[in-house]
């Protein structure tokens, strides 16, 4: 082998020198190229949203605005016909109160069933992995017969309340706080805490990374979510941003720059949970996938 | 002390496990367990189970916009005998499996692909990752709104049909129907776009905890990098992954239903091609709100997707995530 001693950066799982350098330049090549690909879409939204309909239709293909219409923006806002402003606070209500709701519930589930010795806990614990054998997509219409017979269609609590009680995310607090270290706890049981103070003041302190891991991909899968909302959002008041988005593509007068504005506006909080916390985002994804 | 507890006392302690001695049943230990567990438990009852339920029973009623139907409306299993025979509903199932004849190998060589080659450079790795990673903050809302009304639009401002121009081809109507289907190919980009940095994401992970000892001790003995490797030592490897993706990948294309949503003409309720989520929301929330159908066709596709996910767990070994 030629070159096994600069092991400084080694990509696990090729050994370095392995391949020639020209299959290297390749490889990086071909990376740069497809990174470019995948960046296309991004590129059209904001292209769009800062253009005239004259320059997304021109006949010549233009690759950028020769003016910037932030004006675009204002008028988004301005438009009576898309509650653009009522359904991102909807979103954003929807999406925080998920997230906080979710976190709470299953926290507290997976450490009392990880933790807490109970004659009922494997019952439990069977009641929550049979939940996980159908995926919720199919069970919108069951949920929507008793979120109507509670009367709470069009309304935000048929949209947060029923996500709740998610089966998968307690499952993985469950594997996570079998793993968490039980000296710590040993630590707080011996100082007088009770398991509510131990799981307050100790684990949770303890476990930032983790929680910050679920309720990340927890608020992007909520903020994206579409056929629930269309589900429950029958009027325009409880639209979330995903179903204000649709209405507007299918709507039959389209304005394109306010359309891609829209969608700008849509993605802008996923592109600061990207930017900023994409470590937990990734742990997240490595942790969710970690189950079939 | 109530006597039912008092009788649950002895057959509790002679199947429990040989532990200490209880202490109170209510209080302490046992409280703990109700607080922490038990708003989880009454929520998962009240939204997943009594849902479940209530939905059993309707599906053997002609419930139409209606959830508490007389009982004259009884209908036994008329409702499955509809669904079953229902030409559409049947179609729906072709539609998916074609979706999925599709996306599943692309999207499963995609996203290894990519794991592959990102964990091979050397230089801007994060960087790579970031933007095959990136398509995940879209929503298929937000996707399907760039696929549809800037990159395969119908007419010539289209970035695709651009493109054609430039090699000479006609204007393609991506959209417009089922002849010739290119429709296809804007759905299946669009999910594959979407989905492989996720799974990507996956595959990276996992080809991180590959020994880097197996790779060396195969040259030793005198393996060529690249295919036999690949083969014999980086697939074996992922073996618990791919399992788990590809599950995720095919239980992902059976709910599919934003894009073909957004996309399709019609709200995707064209017969060419209306996947099975399609169907199931026109039919229990379209102009019918035939719950008792919808309910009955639930059932049907959540008891296809249980045997399916057990058919492919038993056929590629259960996914028993080992070495992590």
């Amino acid at each position: 082998m030629l070159d096994t001693k600069p092991q400084r950066r080694k990509p696990v799982g090729y050994k370095p020198g392995v391949g020639s350098r020209a299959s290297r330049v390749v490889n990086l090549v071909g990376l740069l190229a497809l990174a470019a690909v995948f960046l296309i879409p991004f590129y059209l939204i904001v292209r769009n949203a800062l253009s005239t309909t004259q320059e997304i239709t021109a006949p010549e293909w233009m690759w950028f605005p020769t003016d910037i219409q932030w004006s675009n923006f204002a008028e988004l806002f301005n438009d009576p016909m898309v509650p653009m402003a009522r359904s991102l606070w909807n979103s954003t209500v929807v999406a925080v109160l998920t997230t906080v709701g979710t976190l709470f519930l299953c926290t507290t589930a997976g450490y009392g069933l990880a933790r807490i010795p109970n004659r009922f806990s494997n019952h439990v614990f069977y009641a929550i992995l049979a939940t996980l054998m159908i995926p919720s997509a199919i069970t919108f219409v069951p949920s929507f017969v008793l979120v109507s017979s509670l009367g709470w269609v069009s309304d935000l609590r048929g949209l947060i309340i029923p996500t709740l009680f998610n089966g998968f995310v307690c499952f993985l607090c469950r594997q996570y706080f079998l793993g968490f270290p039980r000296e710590l706890e040993e630590a707080a049981r011996v100082d007088g805490l009770g398991y509510w103070g131990a799981f307050w003041r100790i684990v949770i302190p303890n476990s930032k990374g983790f929680l910050a891991a679920i309720g990340v991909i927890t608020f992007v899968t909520s903020w994206n979510a579409f056929l629930w909302p269309l589900v429950i959002g029958r009027s325009s008041d409880s639209w979330t941003v995903q179903v204000a988005l649709s209405t507007f593509l299918t709507a039959q007068t389209i304005n394109l720059p306010q359309l891609f504005m829209a969608a700008a506006v849509a993605i802008l909080p996923l592109v600061f949970v990207f930017l900023f916390l994409q470590r937990y985002l990734v742990q997240g994804v490595t942790q969710s996938g970690l189950k079939g | 002390m109530a006597v039912t507890r008092k009788s649950a006392e002895p057959a509790s302690s002679a199947a429990g496990a040989p532990r200490r001695p209880r202490r109170r049943l209510f209080g302490g230990r046992n409280l703990a367990f109700w607080y922490f567990v038990g708003p989880f438990l009454i929520g998962l009852a009240i939204f997943t189970y009594i849902p479940v339920g209530w939905s059993a029973y309707l599906s053997l009623f002609d419930a139409r916009n209606t959830v508490t139907p007389a009982s004259e409306d009884f209908v036994g299993l008329d409702n499955f005998a509809t669904m079953l025979t229902d030409e559409n509903f049947r179609r729906s199932l072709i539609t998916f499996t074609v979706f999925a004849l599709f996306v599943v190998p692309l999207t499963f060589a995609a996203s290894l692909g990519l794991a592959l080659a990102v964990n091979r450079v050397r230089i801007m790795r994060a960087f790579f990752r970031s933007v095959f990673f990136l398509p995940f903050a879209c929503s298929y809302v937000v996707a399907s709104l760039v696929w549809k009304m800037s990159i395969f639009t119908g007419v010539r401002y289209g970035m695709m049909n651009t493109v054609l121009e430039w090699f000479g081809v006609e204007n393609i109507a991506w959209l417009a129907g089922n002849d010739p289907p290119w429709f296809w190919l804007v759905i299946v980009t669009l999910r594959i776009w979407i989905q492989c940095g996720f799974y990507m994401i996956l595959f990276i992970a996992a080809l991180q905890q590959i020994p880097e000892q197996l790779y060396e001790a195969a040259y030793v003995d005198g393996a060529k990098p690249g295919r036999q490797t690949f083969w014999h030592i980086t697939m074996p490897g992922l073996r618990a992954t791919s399992v788990a993706v590809l599950m995720l990948i095919v239980i992902q294309a059976y709910q599919a239903f934003d894009e073909f949503y957004n996309l399709l003409p019609n709200n995707g309720n064209v017969p060419y091609a209306r996947t099975p989520l399609i169907y199931l929301y026109n039919t229990a929330l379209g102009t019918g709100q035939d719950l008792g159908r919808g309910s009955a066709g639930a059932l049907i596709l959540a008891l296809l997707i249980a045997i399916v996910t057990l058919l492919q767990g038993r056929f590629l070994g259960f996914g028993k995530s080992e070495g992590r």
